[in-house]
């Protein structure tokens, strides 16, 4: 009295497109590469892949945090302000008091800590209290921000302590006559390195642990993972609390690779990771999206923003491609999470 | 059958809701190797008894014994490591996870474990799996398995965690018949293997089929307990309802030379049906039967102007009826009480006065298109009382009514329109003995009145006792008429398993 599974193994095409569409992505970079390319020639070069490379970093950092709230069915659009408070206070902190300044890790060290703390408010209101993600992210925001603007400071900093000035150029390649900016070098700065190892370990957490597992599972079905055992709160407070860290590294290599610490920086620049998480395959439903797809979905946004620069289309019409690109995968997502309606074949229907 | 010992006691239970009795001195006594079924109606205390049970809610009074440990109430995790397990109706399944993951994830937690080994998972799953003789594909994503396969995959879930009394709200209501016969293989060999098995249930006709021993609810007190060789289908409707319940009464008869109030010609949408010509005159309550998956509620929905039919003409009264869309179809007088009323029949968290004038308002407003308040105080008051709408207060939110009441709601707003055709999808799906008859009555006076009527539903003897003709649908197509002398429990059912 066996029964036969009802799924059969996905076919071969569908295995290529990948669980969040990653197939899709590679394949419209590759289209984009190709078209730009031609073009503009010069588009092809190692410029390009180290213009991008560099300009994807900090938004990659960010992006991983931005996940992981996503796949938990949540929404984070305060991470920007905590990845600028963290790093404007970091170079304001060791300016002053000279703590953390000879060595760059201790800098990160405390922008991170900064991120933890940041991030443990969205967790008490969120997992604690129970309130909306959007509404609390966006309280948050304002509140982080005027705390940055009033308490830290509101001037732009050019003086970098020695350690994180060394960082700062401390490049890993360096290639000549660069296509991207027109002239001069384009380099690929060393925070590549920690970008990719929290990739690495963020996807590790997601696929091979408990913690990681019921990420997706609260973001399927918040009350059957109560049921199931999950502990839904402590995994929320997790969620947050690991989201605000990464923003404040992500705001220390912002600051550290632009070399300028403004604290009127990345606050409005959301869009830019949101759309990169959306089109990477994350759901806005929840309980889907994978550190491949996003890395993918960072680039196609780097990627698309750089060719628009070589095409010459003005800045301003930067934000809008980024906006409808966002609106695109949303309607992507909508479109395959609702209907079509599953087509029932009548056939199938036989005598037993 | 069974050892003789039973494996979960629970004895006296007692639990109050403000000044309301839940349940007052209930005791449920389950032996392994058996299935032994909860009956009531909807609000007899069933679910609240499934939750004290399983440490969802701490009972007032009693105790709960499983082998020689005794307890006056459990938390969620002590009633899992005792081995009692609940398989809710939405089974609490992951849609977004592989069916290898739902099936141990909840093992893998109860053993404290941080890290997970996918093939660790692979093997708890296809263990729980190949114990009850069933193959899923454990790589699966569950939101793309059937609604049987996810209740496998749930039951598998309670099996890798050493279940030893399984407790299952509703099992059979989104299972069509076959899924059915297939569960109940699986609960055989649940029960050779010594597992107790609690059916919560009011589908009476499987409760006999299935169960050694039932135990009926009604109003938070057990009525009557006992092995099923005791007990009929009449029996067992008295201990729910506390009354005889007449399983049919006519429908009166249509006069036959009447112009038909409603008539289909042709309908065909591409992938669906085909060739869908019926008719429907004043008074007439027309059964449309078939499988899930036959094409039926398809056909109800191009009716109501949800999804536009390809090709075909429909006619109200004569006039043709475009059916571009719902306002279309209510523009012509057609109502339709859709078969999943929690997510497409009701505003859950409205009060029930704003779910009965939903569909009317339209009739409601006056001078300005301001509401008239006395107009609808008035139709509300009407429908409740003529559809016996039990209700604290029509403030109150539809989601604090039972299934049953939530039904009448749904029906209430739609006859507050007053339609000339009403079409019901599975109207009586989730509603307990007791509303499923006044429901019935309430077609058979709408009939009466001139309302064409159509009852899509597979349950057979609600169709007898209601229709005055059927069309089964298999396929995407009419493939015969019954009426008459043909229109039995029998033939339905050949025709069906044809």
């Amino acid at each position: 009295m066996s029964r036969l599974s009802s799924t059969l193994r996905r076919p071969p095409l569908a295995r290529l497109r990948g669980g969040n569409n990653e197939g899709v992505l590679v394949l419209l970079i590759a289209m984009l590469s190709v078209a730009v390319g031609l073009v503009t020639p010069s588009f092809w070069s190692l410029g390009t892949v180290l213009n991008v490379s560099t300009n994807s970093l900090t938004n990659l950092v960010f992006a991983m945090g931005v996940l992981i709230v996503i796949i938990s069915g949540g929404i984070d659009v305060s991470f920007a302000a905590i990845g600028i408070f963290a790093g404007y206070a970091v170079i304001v902190l060791a300016n002053k008091t000279g703590f953390g300044a000879p060595a760059a890790w201790v800098g990160f060290g405390i922008a991170a800590v900064i991120g933890l703390g940041l991030g443990m408010l969205n967790a008490a209101a969120i997992a604690g209290l129970r309130l909306p993600t959007l509404i609390v992210t966006l309280g948050t925001q304002g509140i982080i921000r005027g705390a940055l603007l009033f308490y830290i400071g509101s001037k732009v900093i050019p003086n970098y302590p020695p350690g994180l000035d060394q960082l700062s150029t401390n490049y890993l390649v360096t290639a000549q006559g660069a296509a991207a900016q027109g002239a001069g070098v384009t380099r690929l700065s060393v925070l590549i390195i920690p970008a990719i190892l929290i990739c690495v370990l963020v996807s590790l957490l997601l696929r091979y642990t408990v913690v990681g597992r019921g990420i997706y599972a609260i973001g399927g079905d918040a009350e059957s993972a109560r049921r199931t055992g999950f502990p839904v709160v402590g995994i929320q407070v997790i969620i947050y609390a690991l989201a605000g860290v990464l923003a404040g590294i992500a705001g220390m290599m912002h600051v550290t690779q632009v070399r300028l610490a403004n604290p009127y920086e990345l606050v409005g620049d959301e869009l830019d990771v949101i759309a990169a998480v959306v089109l990477g395959g994350a759901s806005i439903f929840g309980g889907k999206g994978s550190v491949a797809g996003t890395v993918l979905g960072v680039v196609l946004i780097a990627l698309i923003k750089s060719s628009l620069i070589l095409l010459g289309v003005p800045s301003s019409w930067q934000r809008a491609a980024v906006g409808l690109l966002l609106l695109i995968g949303v309607t992507a997502q909508a479109l395959s999470a609702g209907g079509p309606r599953r087509r029932v074949d009548l056939l199938a229907e036989s005598a037993p | 059958m069974g050892s003789p010992e039973p494996l979960l006691v629970a004895s006296g239970i007692s639990k109050h809701f403000g000044g309301v009795a839940a349940l007052a001195d209930v005791s449920l006594e389950v032996r392994g190797g058996e299935v032994h079924c909860v009956v009531g109606e909807n609000g007899s205390g069933k679910s609240t008894l499934i939750k004290v049970i399983s440490g969802v809610i701490s009972p007032d009074a009693g105790a709960i014994t499983v082998g020689d440990q005794s307890f006056t109430h459990l938390t969620p995790r002590q009633a899992i490591s005792l081995g009692i397990e609940v398989i809710f109706q939405d089974f609490s399944v992951f849609p977004n996870l592989t069916v290898a993951e739902n099936i141990a994830m909840a093992t893998y937690i109860a053993e404290g474990r941080r890290t997970v080994v996918p093939q660790a998972l692979r093997n708890i799953a296809a263990e729980a799996l190949s114990e009850i003789g069933v193959r899923l594909d454990l790589e699966a994503r569950a939101e793309d398995l059937s609604v049987a396969d996810k209740q496998l995959t749930a039951i598998c879930r309670a099996l890798a965690q050493d279940a030893r009394v399984i407790f299952m709200d509703e099992p059979t209501t989104a299972l069509t018949w076959r899924e059915v016969d297939a569960l109940f293989h699986v609960v055989e060999s649940l029960k050779e293997r010594g597992v107790a098995l609690v059916f919560v249930s009011h589908k009476i006709e499987e409760v006999l089929r299935i169960s050694q021993r039932i135990t009926v609810l009604r109003n938070g007190v057990v009525t009557v307990t006992g092995d099923v060789a005791d007990f009929d289908r009449a029996a067992i409707v008295r201990a729910m309802t506390g009354r005889s319940i007449a399983d049919s009464s006519p429908s009166p008869s249509v006069h036959e030379d009447v112009p038909p109030l409603l008539e289909v010609q042709g309908l065909c949408l591409k992938g669906y049906f085909k060739d869908i010509s019926f008719s429907v005159r004043p008074g007439e309550i027309l059964g449309v039967t078939g499988l899930l998956g036959s094409g039926r509620t398809e056909i109800a929905e191009a009716l109501f102007g949800v999804t536009p039919p390809d090709q075909g003409g429909v006619s109200v009264e004569g006039k043709s009826v475009p059916l571009r869309s719902i306002r279309d179809a209510m523009a012509a007088g057609i109502g339709y009480v859709p078969g999943d009323r929690l997510t497409q029949g009701v505003f859950l968290d409205q009060s029930i006065a704003r779910n009965i004038i939903a569909g009317s308002i339209q009739r409601l407003v006056g001078r300005l298109n301001l509401l008239r308040r006395s107009a609808a105080d008035e139709t509300v008051t009407s429908s409740a009382a003529e559809l016996r709408i039990k209700m604290p207060s029509p403030e109150a939110p539809v989601s604090s009514l039972s299934g049953g009441n939530q039904q009448r709601v749904v029906l209430a707003k739609w006859l507050a329109r007053n339609p000339h055709v009403l079409i019901l999808n599975s109207p009586t799906v989730g509603v307990d003995v007791g509303s499923k008859h006044e429901i019935l009555e309430m077609l058979r006076a709408k009939s009466r009145e001139g309302m064409g009527i159509i009852v899509i539903s597979d349950d057979v003897p609600e169709l007898v006792a209601v229709c005055h003709r059927v069309l089964v649908v298999r396929q995407g197509r009419i493939t015969d008429e019954l009426v008459g002398d043909r229109l039995t429990e029998e033939v339905i059912l050949k025709e069906l398993a044809a």
